[in-house]
Parts: C-alpha cells; sequence; structure tokens
C-alpha cells in the first residue's frame, strides 16, 4: 500500500479516536476505474477506505467551508493554498482546521493516458512512479511523468504552505525556467489569434458549471450566473453568453486562483478553463508580486489598497 | 480586467478606466472626447457581442 496512504489512515484514525476532529475529509476510490472521489468519515473505523494517489486531483479545500464542529483535511499544495485563501476570506476559522499535508508528486492527466489505452481501463494501480492499466488486451505500464496533469508540470508549491500533520517527507520543488510560458504564447498572439482561440476553448462548453463547483474559491451564496433579476447574463447557449460566463468567473478568481486545476479536471467536455485564470496569475504576480495563498496573514491585492499599486491604465 | 480581456482578443482601446470627479467637467469632456476618438477609430466591435435572430 502506498506510504502516504497509510500515514494518511493512521493520522485519521488517531483523529476520530480521540475525538480531536468530528470528521476527516478525504479520498476513496470511485465505483468506477481509475477515479477517486472525496469522502467524508465520521467513524474511526472508516478510515480504511481512505487512499491517496495520483487521482486525487479534486481540491478538498471546497468541502471545508463553515464547518459543523472540527473537520480534518487532506491537503496537497495547491489545496493548502486554497485552505489559506478561505481562513483570509472568513470562510473557516484556523482552529477549526486540522490540515494532514501531502507533500505531491503531481496529478495524472485521466484524458491523456484514456487516450494512450485502446478500449475500456478495467483497472489501475500505481506503484511509486509508475502506472498500470489493465484493459481487455492485457496490462500496459506508463511513467506518471509522461502524463502529469499541466497544471501540475508548472506547479512550484507543492508542498502544502500549511498544515498540523504531514502523511510524507517534504518534495523538491520543480524550477521553472519560464513559468508563463503557456501565457506570453497567448500574449505574443494577434488580436485575431486570440478571438480565435478563446472562441474555439469555450465551443463544446454546455455550461453545467462544473467547473465553477468545483473550484473552492466560488462560494458566493448566489452565484452571478444563476441570479435572474437582475441577470447579469443570458442563461443560453449563445456563444457571447458561454463566453461572458467563462470571462467573469475567470476575473472572480483574479489573485484567488492557485491554479490547482480542479475546473479543469472537473470539465465533462475537457475544456481548459485554465487558459484564463493562468494570465490572471501571471498579471497578478508581475503587477502586485502576488502568489495566492502561500500567506495567511495577507488579503488578496484585489481586495487591498496600495499607493504603489500600478495605475496607468487610469485615464 | 482590461488586460484579461485583451488577452481574450478583445480590443485594448475598447477597455478604458478613469476617475473623474462631480467637479471635473472639463476632465469628463475630455475622457469621453478620448474613448470616442481611439473606439471610432477601432470600427465596430464584433466581439463578445450578443446577436438576436
Ligand atoms: S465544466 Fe466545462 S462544460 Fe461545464 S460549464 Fe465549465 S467549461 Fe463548460
Ligand atoms: S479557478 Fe480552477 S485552478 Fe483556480 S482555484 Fe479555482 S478550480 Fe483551482
Amino acid at each position: 500500500m502506498d506510504t502516504y496512504t497509510k500515514k494518511i489512515r493512521e493520522i485519521a484514525k488517531d483523529l476520530l479516536a480521540s475525538q480531536k476532529v468530528d470528521r476527516v475529509i478525504g479520498f476513496e476510490m470511485g465505483t468506477i476505474p481509475m477515479a477517486a472521489r472525496p469522502v467524508s468519515i465520521e467513524s474511526e473505523n472508516d478510515a480504511e477506505k481512505l487512499v491517496f494517489n495520483s487521482l486525487c486531483a479534486m481540491n478538498l479545500a471546497n468541502y471545508i467551508r463553515k464547518p459543523k464542529g472540527t473537520i480534518a483535511v487532506i491537503a496537497k499544495g495547491c489545496d493548502s493554498r486554497n485552505m489559506v485563501n478561505h481562513v483570509v476570506e472568513h470562510q473557516v476559522d484556523r482552529e477549526n482546521l486540522v490540515i494532514i499535508g501531502v507533500p505531491c508528486h503531481g496529478m495524472v492527466d485521466k484524458s491523456q493516458l484514456a487516450l494512450e489505452v485502446e478500449g475500456e481501463i478495467t483497472a489501475y494501480d500505481e506503484e511509486g512512479q509508475t502506472l498500470k492499466i489493465t484493459t481487455a488486451q492485457g496490462e500496459l505500464t506508463f511513467e506518471k511523468q509522461d502524463f502529469l496533469k499541466d497544471n501540475c508540470r508548472l506547479c512550484q508549491h507543492r508542498n502544502p504552505v500549511i498544515h498540523d500533520y504531514m502523511a510524507g517527507d517534504p518534495v523538491t520543488e520543480q524550477e521553472l525556467e519560464d513559468p508563463f510560458a503557456d501565457v506570453n504564447e497567448i500574449e505574443a498572439m494577434s488580436q485575431e489569434a486570440k478571438s480565435t482561440l478563446f472562441e474555439d476553448l469555450t465551443k463544446n462548453c454546455i455550461r453545467c458549471y462544473a467547473c465553477r463547483n468545483a473550484c473552492p474559491l466560488c462560494f458566493c451564496p448566489t452565484c452571478f450566473v444563476d441570479e435572474s433579476s437582475p441577470q447579469w447574463v443570458g442563461k443560453s447557449q449563445n456563444k457571447t453568453d458561454v463566453d461572458t460566463f467563462h470571462f467573469l468567473r475567470a476575473f472572480h478568481c483574479a489573485g484567488r486562483c492557485t491554479d490547482c486545476g480542479a475546473c479543469v479536471e472537473a470539465c465533462p467536455m475537457d475544456i481548459d478553463v485554465r487558459k484564463f485564470t493562468r494570465k490572471l496569475i501571471k498579471d497578478s504576480y508581475e503587477m502586485f508580486g502576488w502568489e495566492a495563498g502561500l500567506d495567511i496573514s495577507k488579503r488578496p491585492p484585489l481586495d487591498t489598497f496600495n499607493p504603489a499599486d500600478p495605475d496607468d491604465f487610469i485615464m | 480586467m482590461g488586460n484579461l480581456l485583451e488577452h481574450m482578443g478583445v480590443e485594448k482601446d475598447r477597455i478604458h478606466f478613469s476617475w473623474i470627479s462631480s467637479a471635473e467637467a472639463t476632465k469628463f469632456v475630455d475622457v469621453v472626447k478620448e474613448i470616442s476618438d481611439k473606439v471610432r477609430a477601432l470600427g465596430p466591435n464584433t466581439k463578445l457581442k450578443k446577436i438576436y435572430s
């Protein structure tokens, strides 16, 4: 069994048995092969359900707002940054939160992997950095490194930034030559090319809002897309309405997005909505020297005023 | 916000931000003129425009 899983089960069991927490939020294996899903357990006997592997790409920070009692939660590097956001934005008190940090080796891009195999995947397993996939044709092995999710390739905060327990030793952080190469590439395009790129990007969107629902940042009691009076954006499949939704959803994440990739992971149409938020991450970094969720004592840049803020866009 | 719109292919000169006090009538006129000129130079907008049919 994976050492992380073992350690997580131990910690969870202990926390529940000693009644230090009322529940533990983690991952369990899903009902179909190659799927892990969030689970909340309240009894130490259920600790055996918990797992951690490269399929645990959803962000559990999404399930810790306004908790009843004290909760423990599993956090990868990016998730822990969203938990910092939550504390700063008063969605949860730090005292009610026990963070079980997991130094992360990156998550697997399931869609990419599925393209490599023929037929249905019937079983999945991993050992260290090797992935084992079983199909009707037999067992195949892949190197995890070749199938990392895009955001994991660019991640520079794999170790949890806050934690109360750790499920393993810290991992070495990646050093990237140009962390924003993807954004720069789009910036260098012509106006028309950019426009086409984003129009194509969202053309299959069915407006299920899974991207919004999976995102820990989206916690308004009524989302602007659901409001009908006033109706900020049309509810149809009209392309302009779809694009307006995406533009505004992304902008609401400005200075807050941790590039956790939960939005992309949740999308049933495989739309890379990070294309929008990546630009905001770059701008936050360049304009305010800011990376979201690293410091529990600081409010995000769009929430504060500093006389040194860039203002050259004001006429 | 302007940056993200530009990133998505909306011309930068269509989006303007200014800070004008209610006592700054002349500044208001100047800003409106400048915006109108810039937008006129770009021609009709085609991006993020809802067409009812
Ligand atoms: S999850 Fe995908 S299909 Fe659903 S609204 Fe978001 S981008 Fe559109
Ligand atoms: S917008 Fe996407 S990448 Fe950013 S915090 Fe939300 S779910 Fe994570």
